[in-house]
């Protein structure tokens, strides 16, 4: 990758207009509530136009990070500002843009402490918009950590009854889980080291020793490379959050403001899902094709076990809470699945999770404000007094079953397949219980999201809900966008899923081509086509459009799902001589 | 005995004496005019402080050397601990005006003493002598036990400075009978010629040296409060006036740590029989400090023991750069001590808020509607306490960083490990003090509480912008701060170099 310096650009600035709505926020005066909420608006949307911005200049030809921008700053410890956008990036920053926008909107109801509140939006909006920008492992610890206390806070301070403790258990949990990462990292830091001889955090630097099988071969790096391995897994799979590390997340919800909650199960728990695709696929290949197993089995349970629970919840944000581990498991088995179609299911899937589950904890707010309760036994029949609502509450809740149609039956749809392709090759291990549990784990999701909509819309009135009024206009509009995101993902699924493929395939293929044809991103001159194989073009040709001959050399075949070592025997031959010469003697013996 | 004069290189030691002389000036303030001199008093101390500040900063880049008849040395670590411990007294004396005020505390009492227990200090950490060390122990310790005590109308005061005078001082008498014993082993007062003698083994002599060091390490431990040597903190730390447990918990660190570093660098020879247990206490103070802290209920108690915690995340540093000199510096260990005193004087300066009445008001519910009261000190505190979790981009996270990469380095994973564990766990306490600042506190009965004055917030601020500055510039910082072998790339290239190497081989 480009070494040279190169300033401060767009995505900077993507991060510094939430930093200044902050600050802006601090100087206004607590009398001005209006003021405040009025600023906190303003500086959401022109963030999300600049996201937008950002959308629109994004190249959907190439895999590689685009609109980097490196900045020198701490030579000595090797870590400096460096930041990036890819297609797995790119739409978790305009869901993050677009939920956090949404999430103010909501927070006009906020009536305690205005000021800190909106300021600790503002920056747990720029520390987010940094954990999927940054390209520096510090950088991204930086601000994996950096949103835990704005996040904290807010439950802290406007949270529900449990709040105290909701709040210590999420900051305690994450924090005790990426710790072990950045010891992690310096390790990482310091095998790169050894084999290249400058002392970096940068993820595209080491990725690189990663892709040519350099960094592996060290045999300090693997004898260490299991612990390394869990150490960043570990990270991960606690923010997803993944079964048996899930516990902080029903408390954190259930405990947190409706804004908080959105941008918690919205956005947050995307920051695992976004550490297996960035970070640990492409750094720990031959780790993670052995752990599928472990993986994949933990991400089974986690489908059904969170199912299960769900639906003996009788609070409806509980409910809620619960289906996010259920559903965050298809992310991972998609992920994991190392398919290409499960891929693109588990990334699309985290969008799809953000909207739905975002709108259902929105639409739970908006109930809140009214009714100040969320336990199933006060609710009924409120489908007569509010039909706008349970419209709107239909559409969402569809989406969040996985119905067709709407944009949760892609996600889940290929996130399944692929983990069914993947079990019919026996692909890594995968088992055949995987498609087929989780299968079943969509069946129960129907069954808890429907059972819970009969409970609440159906059935005899509350009498003391007798005189509820239906949505204000705002609040139609405000839900209202999710519900179109919803139905637009369901239709047209390739507006997301086009920008995004090659980079997610790419990913794929870091993690699971053998060592010397592994896409990098400092390797400019490799691609992927767009049949999915990882090709060399022509250096003249990266730069501007896309105008490559025809026949390209291809590195390694991207549609191999199942047969890679026949499939790339002979490049093996060209460049890893004395390994085929073991496989060889092996063959012999 | 030579009856020549030694030439004196009185650069060397001015720092030292304009720090003791604004002492005395101030009292002299205090004499001249009573009642009307406080401002004058404060006046006076800072300015003196500046200018002892400013002729440490013109030794930097002087050759280094002994002077003194070497009593004194001149060298880049003494030169750093010394900048530092003028700015941790500096910062304390910004904030404890109003504290003062409201507890009714003279301030000639307060601004003398601790400009004397500075200069201690400031001995303590420029010198290779032992004599000169305990000189400055003493003088550090004594005028220590004197602050802890001058809140005279509480008894917890009192009980505070009685406590830590008698165990002070047999800790001190420790300390001069493992001088005696080294000097007995080796014929020299001199930590270089005690290293001399020690690396020469000179068979017999060599228990004898062992037992003076670990009395000496006895002394040491006391004063930067390792276990099982910490049981005076927390009472002390609760008992002592709020900006006096600042200024202790910053300065009297500094300097043992400054002590130690030396103690130890002498004794690399015979370092087999005391690295296992140097490790072992590093690990039960971290773990023991931490674990102490989680059941407290006095937020000064806790910052006690988080104090206990935290000089055990200095002593993997520098237990690395012992195991790894070659690989490791003690700029971490430096880097640390001041990313400490920052977030350690700025938690104590908001501590000191909490006042009420004329009585010290410690306890977790003190603290409560604090936020409503002065909400930037409680924004500072939560920068400080984020920084002593070591959340990035503080000091506190990229001084963790470094102490990790050193541990790993000098091949000490366990260190970095239980670390990280300890880290985990002091996130429970720190964020109880963030939470209790922010709970109403609507029942409370109307009474005065300290205000946040001008000193107090311009300290604030400067801890907290230090807090920032030291993670944002480290490379600046560091440099500055020299003492830095650094993770080496040149190193790493010979070791590429060789794994090359072997790869071609195979």
């Amino acid at each position: 990758m480009n070494m040279t310096p190169t300033g401060f650009g767009l995505l900077s600035l993507l991060m510094l207009v939430p930093v200044l709505g902050a600050l802006v926020i601090a100087f206004i005066p607590e009398q001005f509530p209006k003021a405040i909420k009025g600023a906190a608006m303003v500086f959401s949307a022109v963030t999300l136009l600049v996201s937008l911005v950002v959308l629109g200049g994004f190249q959907v030809g190439t895999y590689h990070m685009q609109m980097v921008e490196f900045v020198p700053w701490l030579n000595q410890l090797g870590i400096h500002y460096r930041v990036g956008i890819d297609g797995v990036s790119l739409w978790l920053v305009v869901l993050t843009t677009f939920l956090n926008l949404i999430a103010v909107w909501f927070s006009f109801y906020i009536d305690k402490r205005v000021k800190v509140y909106f300021v600790m939006t503002m920056v747990l909006l720029a520390a987010m918009l940094g954990v999927f920008l940054s390209l520096d492992l510090i950088l991204f610890y930086t601000f994996f950590e950096a949103s835990l206390i704005p996040m904290a806070v807010m439950i802290w301070i406007w949270g529900g009854e449990k709040r105290n403790y909701a709040a210590i258990k999420f900051f305690v949990y994450t924090f005790a889980a990426s710790i072990f990462m950045l010891i992690g990292m310096i390790v990482m830091a310091k095998l790169n080291a050894d084999v290249s001889g400058t002392w970096t955090f940068d993820l595209t630097a080491i990725q690189g020793n990663v892709a040519s099988g350099q960094f592996w071969a060290n045999p300090e790096a693997a004898r260490m490379a299991p612990m390394l391995f869990w150490a960043f897994a570990l990270a991960f799979m606690v923010k997803c959050p993944m079964f048996p590390f899930h516990t902080w997340l029903p408390d954190a919800h259930t405990e947190a403001p409706t804004a908080g909650s959105v941008i918690l199960a919205g956005v947050m728990l995307k920051m695992g899902t976004y550490g297996f695709l960035r970070i640990l696929l492409p750094l720990f290949p031959e780790q993670v094709q052995a752990n599928v197993p472990v993986i994949m089995a933990l991400g089974v349970i986690g489908i059904i076990y969170g199912a299960i629970v769900a639906a003996m919840q009788p609070d409806l944000k509980r409910l809620v809470a619960y289906s996010s581990v259920a559903h965050m498991g298809f992310v991972v088995i998609g992920i994991f699945s190392l398919t290409h179609d499960g891929m693109m299911g588990g990334s699309y899937q985290q969008l799809n999770h953000g909207i739905s589950t975002g709108a259902l904890f929105l639409l739970i707010g908006l109930l809140y404000e009214r009714i100040h309760t969320r336990l199933f036994s006060d609710m009924g029949g409120l489908k007569a007094q509010m039909p706008i609502y349970s419209a709107i509450f239909l559409v969402i809740m569809l989406s969040s079953v996985g119905f067709p149609t709407l944009n949760g039956f892609v996600g889940e749809f290929l996130a399944l397949f692929g983990s069914f392709q993947a079990a019919q090759a026996g692909f890594n291990g995968t088992g055949w219980y995987v498609p087929v549990v989780s299968g079943i784990g969509v069946i129960l999701a129907a069954v808890y999201l429907l059972w819970m909509f009969q409970k609440v819309f159906y059935g005899e009135l509350n009498p003391k809900l007798a005189r509820l009024k239906d949505l204000k206009p705002w609040e139609i509009a405000m839900s209202g966008c999710l519900v179109v995101m919803a139905i637009w993902g369901g239709l047209f699924p390739n507006t997301f899923l086009g920008p995004m493929e090659k980079a997610v395939n790419a990913t794929r293929q870091m993690a699971i081509n053998p060592p010397g044809s592994r896409p990098t991103w400092t390797d400019t001159s490799l691609e992927i086509a767009d049949n999915g194989d990882l090709v060399r073009v022509l250096p003249r040709a990266v730069n501007g459009d896309m105008h490559y001959q025809e026949p390209l050399a291809v590195v390694a075949p991207g549609n191999l799902h199942f047969d890679v070592p026949a499939l790339t025997e002979p490049r093996v031959e060209q460049q890893h001589a004395s390994a085929l010469k073991t496989q060889g003697t092996e063959v012999a013996n | 005995m030579d009856p020549t004069i030694p030439q004196i290189d009185w650069s060397t030691v001015m720092p030292v004496v304009i720090v003791v002389l604004t002492g005395v000036a101030a009292l002299f303030v205090e004499m001249f005019s009573p009642r009307r001199n406080n401002n004058a008093i404060v006046g006076v101390s800072l300015a003196g402080l500046a200018i002892a500040g400013g002729y440490v900063v013109k030794q930097f880049g002087m050759a280094d050397g002994p002077t003194f008849g070497g009593f004194i040395l001149r060298d880049q670590l003494g030169l750093v601990l010394q900048l530092l411990l003028i700015g941790v007294c500096f910062v304390a004396f910004l904030f404890s005006e109003g504290y003062l005020r409201e507890k009714r505390i003279a301030f000639a009492e307060f601004y003398p003493l601790a400009l004397w227990s500075t200069s201690g200090a400031m001995l303590m950490v420029t010198t290779t002598n032992m004599l000169e060390l305990f000189l400055g122990l003493e003088v550090l310790s004594i005028a220590l036990y004197c602050l802890a005590g001058m809140s005279r109308q509480e008894s917890k005061s009192e009980e505070s400075a009685l406590k830590y005078f008698l165990l002070g001082a047999f800790a001190s008498a420790f300390f001069l009978m493992g001088i005696a014993y080294l000097y007995g082993s080796s014929g020299s007062l001199d930590l270089a010629g005690i290293g001399t003698a020690i690396a020469s083994g000179k068979s017999g002599l060599q228990p004898m040296a062992v037992f003076g060091l670990g009395m000496l390490l006895v002394g040491i431990a006391f004063k930067a409060a390792f276990v099982p040597f910490h049981q005076w903190t927390p009472d002390v730390y609760q008992g002592a006036p709020t900006n006096v447990t600042g200024f202790m918990a910053a300065a009297s660190k500094i300097a043992a740590f400054g002590a130690l570093i030396r103690v130890l660098d002498a004794a690399v020879p015979i370092q087999a029989n005391w690295f296992p247990a140097m490790y072992w206490i590093c690990i039960l103070t971290m773990t023991v400090g931490n674990l102490a802290a989680v059941v407290q209920k006095d937020v000064k108690r806790v910052l006690g023991y988080s104090s206990i915690a935290n000089a055990g995340y200095v002593l993997v540093a520098v237990l690395a750069h012992i195991k790894a000199p070659d690989k490791v510096g003690l700029g971490t260990a430096v880097y640390f001590l001041l990313a400490y005193a920052l977030m350690t004087l700025g938690s104590f300066a908001v501590v000191s808020l909490a006042a009420k009445g004329g009585k010290e008001g410690t306890r977790f519910s003190d603290m409560h509607g604090l936020w409503k009261r002065a909400p930037f000190a409680v924004t500072c505190l939560i920068v400080f306490l984020a920084s002593l979790i070591g959340v990035p981009f503080t000091g506190g996270f990229v001084g963790k960083l470094l102490i990790f990469s050193d541990a790993l380095a000098a091949g000490m994973p366990l260190l970095a490990i239980v670390l990280a564990v300890n880290s985990v766990i002091s996130v429970y306490y720190y964020l109880g003090i963030m939470q209790a600042t922010f709970v109403d506190d609507e029942g409370a009965v109307k009474t005065s509480h300290a205000k946040p004055g001008l000193g107090l917030n311009i300290a604030l601020l400067a801890c907290v912008v230090g807090v920032f500055w030291v993670a944002i510039g480290a490379d600046g910082v560091r440099a500055t701060l020299g003492l830095s072998a650094g993770p080496k790339p040149v190193s790493a290239q010979t070791e590429s170099t060789t794994l090359v190497a072997r790869g071609q081989a195979e």
